[in-house]
């Protein structure tokens, strides 16, 4: 299996300027994060907002440069990367955004939005783009006809099948999607999530999967990653999390997420009080604000994150979580 | 008598095409503390049919029903005046957005005070008293302090409490929750919940619950509406919803649950869209996305009609609904 997305210590602080006579405060959105992703994988990353989720999805599109930490993707150490290898990579990693309303133009037609990337970063000329992008629409399950409409006379899930669609367009390795379906009317919501499992199937893509909606990590998901503060608070593959989660972090996510199956509902932990400010974390573990196994440890000393039962976790208690 | 009572609502907008019912031939009754759960998908309805309740439907929208009572009054053509005696003091409401419902002009002590003053009249030191008292009824931390504060200063989550407090300020026997948790992050939703099962319990208060989170219903109501492009499509009691599905419409939606299937497997879905203003299909509104849809459907509208299946109240619009006999459910 080709590796094709290695990240370590990963870390994204923004300065924060509180005016001209205080020295910036320093946000820490994403502070040591390291994960690798094989072809034809799928990574969630969960977490509430606040969480640094998203900055972690626009660290690997490059959006953003890492304050610190290595990035490699698809062989190339993204972070040492020059204008030219950055190009060559931002063809290889692609992004679906939540709001489909938000990220096609709306003053642009359909077949102009899909044949952008390819204006962009290739020297393919006018027939061929047309007939690539046409190939592409009728793989996400859109008509030719669509071809000619703009995003307006699309509904929600037609929309997210153009994003998709635009995102393939340079036959990227990697793809993160940031809650793709999240926008999306439940019945539709199925039929966008099937189409991301055949197209991942088909191209042998990488998933980057940022989602706070646990059921739908829970369906498609290889490796889940949750964070808290930036940090990570438990990784490893999807069955070991789901079925023994040992932070209680993961523990509470998965107690508040509704279900409407009597059988599968677990105990329902309800956390007190909200996720603290980035700009003012909790010392030592950062949940211990919230924790209801919270004791003086937790307070005085940062957990590390270290392997229990077949994840990552960082708690000091993690083995009697069960 | 039930505490509200609907009859064949129907909610209407005139366009340049004629006009279009959002809301189609709405049946629904609430008794004294109950719990509802309304779902439905984006266009359903079901936000609209709480505003009609609240009198809240913007012109040119025309409400009409055979009957819309609440607690024995008829709320058809009632005038504003009386309307705002009952608004924000029997029947209170709560919204999805809490930053967007909130006026940023005035801190949120005024605001709950203003709710009180209106309804209760008291005198400034009382009010005061009493938004204290609610807002740590909320799970607010440091009251007395976070009255002087304004929504741009608060969480989400804490805003969703302040529009609790506020609505729950005058003692409500029916409190409306449009979609009150979605904005939220899973944990905080979780509590905004809680709270609001809670205080439905503590005050006897009936509380109609709208989502479209099929788990959020599933955990807290007790009976369930489906309504779907404007009609109630299903009506019953929520175990057995979820267990015996009868309408086809919401058995789709349930298998297209992710937590309903094998992983990495295929979801079940439900084909094409939810119809929109102009493209309402002739019979069930519901035959062209039917798998069990025959010639019937398309040229009769199927009624809503009590459906005692297996000994529970419940009604259903649909000719053939499906029957669990045999399936060993």
């Amino acid at each position: 299996m080709t590796m094709l997305l290695q990240a370590e210590g990963l870390r994204q602080y923004y300065p924060i300027r509180r005016g001209a006579f205080r020295a910036p405060a320093i946000l820490r959105a994403v502070d040591g994060v390291s994960f690798t992703l094989e072809q034809g994988k799928t990574l969630a990353v969960v977490g509430e907002s606040g969480s640094g989720k998203s900055t972690l999805g626009r660290m690997i599109t490059l959006i953003e440069r890492p304050t610190g930490g290595h990035l490699q993707i698809d062989g190339m150490r993204a972070e040492r990367a020059g204008r030219r290898e950055r190009r060559t990579l931002r063809r290889a990693v692609q992004m679906v955004f939540q709001d489909p309303y938000g990220s096609l133009n709306p003053r642009k037609k359909v077949g102009t939005i899909l044949e952008e990337p390819l204006v962009i970063n290739t020297k393919l000329g006018a027939a061929e783009r047309h007939e690539r992008g046409r190939e592409m629409l009728a793989k996400v399950g859109l008509r030719p006809e669509h071809y000619a409409r703009y995003p307006h006379m699309f509904s929600g899930g037609q929309r997210q099948r153009i994003a998709i669609a635009r995102a393939l367009m340079l036959n990227p390795r990697i793809l993160v999607a940031d809650e793709p379906v999240s926008a999306l009317d439940l019945s539709v919501q199925a039929q966008v999530l099937n189409l991301m499992m055949d197209l991942q199937a088909e191209f042998q893509l990488a998933y980057v999967f940022i989602s706070h909606d646990l059921s739908v990590v829970r369906h498609l998901a290889d490796e889940v990653l949750v964070l808290y503060l930036g940090r990570p608070a438990e990784q490893g593959p999807n069955r070991v999390i789901f079925d023994r989660p040992r932070h209680p972090y993961t523990r509470a996510l998965l107690g508040s997420t509704p279900t409407v199956d009597p059988a599968r509902r677990r105990e329902r932990i309800v956390l007190t009080g909200e996720i603290p400010s980035p700009l003012k974390p909790p010392a030592g573990c950062a949940f211990n604000t919230r924790c209801p196994h919270a004791t003086d440890r937790c307070v005085a000393e940062p957990p590390p994150l270290r392997p229990v039962d077949g994840r990552l976790v960082a708690c000091h208690y993690a083995e009697t979580m069960a | 008598m039930p505490l509200l009572e609907i009859r064949n609502l129907s909610v209407e907008f005139p366009t340049p095409r004629g006009s279009f019912r959002a809301v189609d031939g709405v049946d629904m009754d609430v008794e004294q503390g109950e719990l509802v759960g309304v779902v439905g998908e984006s266009g359903s309805g079901k936000s609209l049919t709480l505003l009609s309740i609240m009198g809240l439907i913007p012109f040119p929208g025309r409400v009409t029903a055979d009957r819309l009572s609440f607690g024995g009054r008829d709320l058809r053509g009632i005038s504003a005046a009386q309307r705002r005696r009952i608004t924000g003091k029997d029947a209170a409401m709560i919204f999805q957005e809490p930053m967007t419902s909130l006026n940023p002009c005035f801190t949120v002590g005024f605001q709950i005070s203003e709710a009180l003053r209106v309804h209760l009249g008291g005198t400034r030191e009382q009010n005061r008293r009493r938004a204290v008292e609610l807002l740590e009824r909320v799970g607010i931390p440091a009251p007395e302090s976070r009255l002087r504060a304004f929504p741009h200063q608060l969480s989400g989550g804490m805003n969703q409490r302040v529009m609790i407090a506020m609505a729950i300020s005058c003692n409500p026997k029916l409190l409306l929750a449009d979609e009150p948790s979605t904005a939220l992050d899973v944990t905080i939703q979780a509590q905004i919940l809680d709270l609001l099962v809670e205080l439905q319990r503590d005050h006897g208060m009936a509380l109609i619950l709208v989502t479209h989170d099929m788990g959020v219903v599933a955990e807290t109501a007790e009976r369930v509406v489906v309504m779907y492009a404007g009609q109630v499509a299903e009506q019953r009691e929520v175990d057995r919803l979820f267990a015996t599905p009868r309408h086809p419409y919401t058995a789709g939606l349930l298998d297209s649950l992710p937590e309903r299937s094998t992983e990495r497997s295929r979801l079940p879905t439900l084909p094409g869209i939810v119809p929109g203003a102009f493209d309402r299909p002739s019979g069930c509104l519901f035959h062209p996305r039917c798998k069990y849809a025959q010639n019937r459907c398309v040229v009769e509208e199927p009624e809503l009609r009590g459906d005692p299946y297996r000994g529970q109240g419940g009604s259903l619009r649909c000719h053939f609904p499906i029957d669990w006999e045999g399936t060993g459910r």
